[in-house]
C-alpha cells in the first residue's frame, strides 16, 4: 500500500466521465459547444463522534478497483491515535445507547436501513467496485445487507426474551436473568466482503445496545465509509459507531489491548495476527471472538447478537 | 530591581510599600491602573495559541504530567459536598494512583468552609498537602465586608493553609478600585492566624465577568498591589473559565509586577482544564513567559478536579503502553 498526501493523476477515471458529459450534453442541441463538466470527486473521511474528520495523522492510502486495478479514490490511513479517539467517543455514547429502550434501538436500526436503501445505487456501485462484482451480484449483496439490517433490527426487542427468563430456584425467590450489553465492542470487519460482512458482524453489537469502533476492510473502505454517512443521516446518536480505515494490523494493535474496549470481535483478522491480538485483548480480560470461516449470505443466527451480551440475574424475595 | 522576594515572605509589604503613593488615592488607583499599556488582543491570542502548538514528547510528558499533577489544586465546590466526599477527595490527593506509589501527591484539597476541618483531619499531620478554602462568598461575593471577613477568619481558624477568595466585580467594572483593593487588603488581614502565621491568599478575579483583556491587566495589578500571594482565573462556576490567552495575560502581568517592584506573585488558572494536553499547554506557557522560578507547585497551580483523572490515565498509558479508560481510576 503505497501513502500518497496528494490526490494522483486520475487521468482515465476523469475522461471517462467528461465523455460521459459530453455524450449528455449533446442530446441537447445548442449545448454541444460548453465545457464538460469537471469530474467532482469525493473525499472518504472517516466517521468518529458522529463527525468526519480527517485522520489525526493526516495520511491516505489510495483504494483501487478489485478488477481493473484503476484508482477509486484516496482513504484516510488512521493511526492509533484516532483509534484511541474513536474509542473515547465510543465510551461516551455508551450510557445513552445502552440505556435507550431496545424499542427505540429497533425504530432507529430500521431507520439505518431506510437510509441505505435509499442510496443503494451509489452502494451497489461502490460495492461492486470494491468487490469486483457484476451489478446484479452487487445489488443483490447490497438487497442482503439492507434485509439483515432489518432483520438485526427487529431483534433488538426479542433478545432479551429468548436469552434472559425466570429461572427455577429451589428458594422463596424470583431469580431473574436479563442480558446486558458489554460496553464498548472493537470490530474488524471482514475483508472481502466490504458491505455484508461489515452490517453482518456491526449490527449485532449495536443491535443489543452496545457502542463499536469498527475497523474497515483494508482493501475496500469504500463502502463501509460511505456507511459512516448513512448512520450520520439516520437517528444513530454519535459515538455509538465509529467508522476507522488503514492498516488492520496498525489499528488492531491498540485497540485489543486499550483498557477502555470491552470485547473485539476478530471476523477480519487473518490466522496470525487474531492470535496475537487474542493475547493482548487477555491482559485486559475482553471478550473475543475468534476469526472463522463464514458465509454472509448464509441465515446468521442469533450467536453474533449473544456475543456481545452478559447476563445479570437478580434473587428477589416473594411475598416481600 | 536586584533580587525578588516571595509575596508571601516578610519583605513583600515593604517592597509593595515603595508604591504607597499609587495607591494612596482613588483618583491615583485610576490614574495608575488605566495607565497601564492596552492589551493587543490578535497578538495576545495568536501567542497563546502558537504556545498551544508546541509538541511534548516521552521523558518531557512524563516530567510535564507528574509536575502537573504536583500542582493540582484538587477540587470538589458543590452544593451537595458531604464530609464522606471531601474525605474520598483527599485519600485521593495523598495517592492519586494506588496502583504506583511512584505517583506524587496534589498540592492542595480546595473545598469550601465548612469542610476545611474535615479536610485538615483526613490529611492528617505532614502530608505535604495544603487544605485551601474558598471564601468571601464565594462564587459571587455578594455579600457585605464584615460577613466576608467572618467567612475567612472562620476557613483560618479551622485549619485552612489558603484561602481563595473572589473580588467584587461590580465595585471593579463600576470603576470603584480602590474599594476592591481595600477589601482584598483587609482580607489579607483576616488570614493572620491567632500565632501570627498567615494563610496564603489566592484572588480569583471571574476573568469571564471582567468584559476585557484591559480590565484582566488591571486587575491582576490591582490585587498583586494589594498583596495578594496568588492570583487565580475564575472560579469554575460561570462560562468562560481560564483559557490560554486571558491565563498568559495574567503569567505577563506576574512576570512585569516582579520586575517592576521585586515581588513574585503565584498563578493559578481553574475550571475548564480537562485534559493532560491541555495542561502541558499551560505549562508550556508558564515556561516560555515565566521560566523554571515559577514552574512548581509553590508559584503555579491547577484548580481541577477531573483533570487528575485524565493525568493518570495518561501516566499509566506512558509506563504501560497500553491506553487506560475509566475503569481505572477512581470516578466520583
Amino acid at each position: 500500500m503505497s501513502e500518497k498526501s496528494e490526490r494522483p493523476e486520475n487521468s482515465e477515471r476523469s475522461e471517462r466521465s467528461e465523455k460521459d458529459g459530453k455524450a449528455e450534453r449533446t442530446g441537447k442541441s445548442g449545448m454541444a459547444e460548453q465545457q464538460a463538466r469537471l469530474a467532482v470527486f469525493k473525499t472518504y473521511k472517516l466517521y468518529v463522534g458522529g463527525k468526519f474528520p480527517r485522520s489525526e495523522s493526516g495520511r491516505v492510502y489510495e483504494v483501487t478497483d478489485s478488477k481493473s486495478g484503476q484508482w477509486l479514490a484516496n482513504a484516510p490511513l488512521a493511526s492509533r491515535k484516532d483509534a484511541r479517539d474513536a474509542v473515547v467517543a465510543a465510551r461516551k455514547a455508551v450510557a445513552g445507547w445502552s440505556g435507550a429502550t431496545a424499542y427505540n434501538r429497533g425504530q432507529v436500526l430500521y431507520r439505518v436501513a431506510e437510509m441505505l436503501e435509499g442510496r443503494r445505487e451509489q452502494f451497489v456501485r461502490e460495492v461492486a467496485e470494491a468487490e469486483g462484482l457484476s451489478k446484479a451480484r452487487a445489488a443483490a449483496a447490497v438487497d442482503a445487507a439492507v434485509d439483515r439490517w432489518v432483520w438485526y433490527a427487529g431483534w433488538t426487542d426479542k433478545i432479551a426474551q429468548v436469552v434472559g427468563g425466570a429461572n427455577p430456584v429451589a428458594g422463596p425467590f424470583f431469580n431473574l436473568s436479563t442480558p446486558e450489553p458489554t460496553g464498548v465492542v472493537a470490530v474488524l470487519a471482514p475483508q472481502e466482503s466490504s458491505l455484508l460482512g461489515l452490517v453482518s458482524v456491526l449490527a449485532p453489537v449495536i443491535a443489543t445496545g452496545n457502542t463499536a469502533v469498527v475497523v474497515a476492510s483494508q482493501r475496500a473502505p469504500l463502502p463501509a465509509l460511505s456507511f459512516g454517512e448513512v448512520l450520520a443521516s439516520s437517528d444513530v446518536p454519535s459515538g455509538v459507531v465509529n467508522v476507522l480505515s488503514g492498516r488492520t494490523a496498525e489499528l488492531a494493535a491498540p485497540l485489543a489491548a486499550h483498557g477502555d474496549v470491552n470485547a473485539l470481535d476478530l471476523a477480519g483478522a487473518d490466522a496470525d495476527l487474531a492470535v496475537e491480538l487474542e493475547a493482548a485483548a487477555a491482559d485486559t480480560l475482553k471478550r473475543v471472538r475468534r476469526p472463522a470461516a463464514e458465509d454472509w449470505a448464509a441465515e446468521p443466527g442469533t450467536s453474533r447478537l449473544t456475543a456481545w451480551l452478559e447476563t445479570k440475574t437478580v434473587w428477589h424475595p416473594i411475598g416481600v | 530591581m536586584s533580587s525578588s522576594v516571595p509575596a508571601y515572605g516578610p519583605d513583600a509589604p515593604g517592597r509593595l510599600a515603595a508604591l504607597a503613593d499609587v495607591t494612596a488615592s482613588d483618583a491615583a488607583l485610576r490614574r495608575f491602573l488605566h495607565g497601564l499599556p492596552g492589551v493587543d488582543a490578535v497578538g495576545l491570542e495568536a501567542r497563546a495559541a502558537g504556545l498551544g502548538t508546541r509538541s511534548i514528547k516521552t521523558t518531557a510528558k512524563a516530567y510535564a504530567i507528574d509536575l502537573a499533577i504536583s500542582m493540582i489544586d484538587l477540587t470538589t465546590l458543590e452544593g451537595a459536598d458531604t464530609f464522606g466526599k471531601v474525605r474520598a477527595l483527599c485519600a485521593k490527593g495523598l495517592r492519586p494512583d494506588p496502583t504506583d506509589p511512584g505517583t506524587p501527591h496534589v498540592a492542595a484539597i480546595c473545598v469550601y468552609p465548612d469542610m476545611v476541618a474535615t479536610a485538615r483531619e483526613a490529611l492528617g499531620e505532614g502530608s505535604g498537602i495544603n487544605v485551601a478554602s474558598v471564601a468571601t462568598a464565594f462564587p459571587a461575593g455578594r455579600t457585605a465586608l464584615p460577613v466576608k471577613l467572618a467567612d475567612t477568619a472562620d476557613a483560618v481558624a479551622a485549619g485552612a493553609d489558603e484561602i481563595d477568595m473572589v473580588i467584587d466585580r461590580g465595585a471593579f467594572l463600576s470603576g470603584r478600585y480602590m474599594e476592591v483593593f481595600e477589601e482584598i487588603r483587609a482580607v489579607k488581614q483576616a488570614c493572620v492566624r491567632a500565632d501570627g502565621t498567615v494563610a496564603h491568599l489566592k484572588v480569583i478575579f471571574e476573568n469571564g465577568e471582567l468584559a476585557t483583556y484591559d480590565n484582566i491587566r488591571r486587575c491582576s495589578w490591582l490585587a498583586m498591589l494589594a498583596g495578594a500571594d496568588f492570583i487565580k482565573t475564575s472560579t469554575g462556576k460561570v462560562a468562560v473559565n481560564a483559557t490560554p490567552p486571558n491565563t498568559l495575560l495574567m503569567l505577563e502581568a506576574v512576570r512585569d509586577f516582579r520586575d517592576a517592584v521585586g515581588v513574585q506573585v503565584g498563578v493559578k488558572p481553574a475550571g475548564g482544564i480537562r485534559t493532560s494536553k491541555d495542561a502541558i499547554k499551560y505549562l508550556v506557557m508558564v515556561n516560555e513567559t515565566l521560566g523554571d522560578d515559577w514552574l512548581s507547585p509553590e508559584w503555579f497551580r491547577f484548580g481541577a478536579s477531573s483533570l487528575l483523572n485524565d493525568l493518570l490515565m495518561q501516566r499509566q498509558k506512558l509506563s504501560t503502553g497500553r491506553y487506560s479508560g475509566p475503569d481505572y481510576v477512581t470516578v466520583d
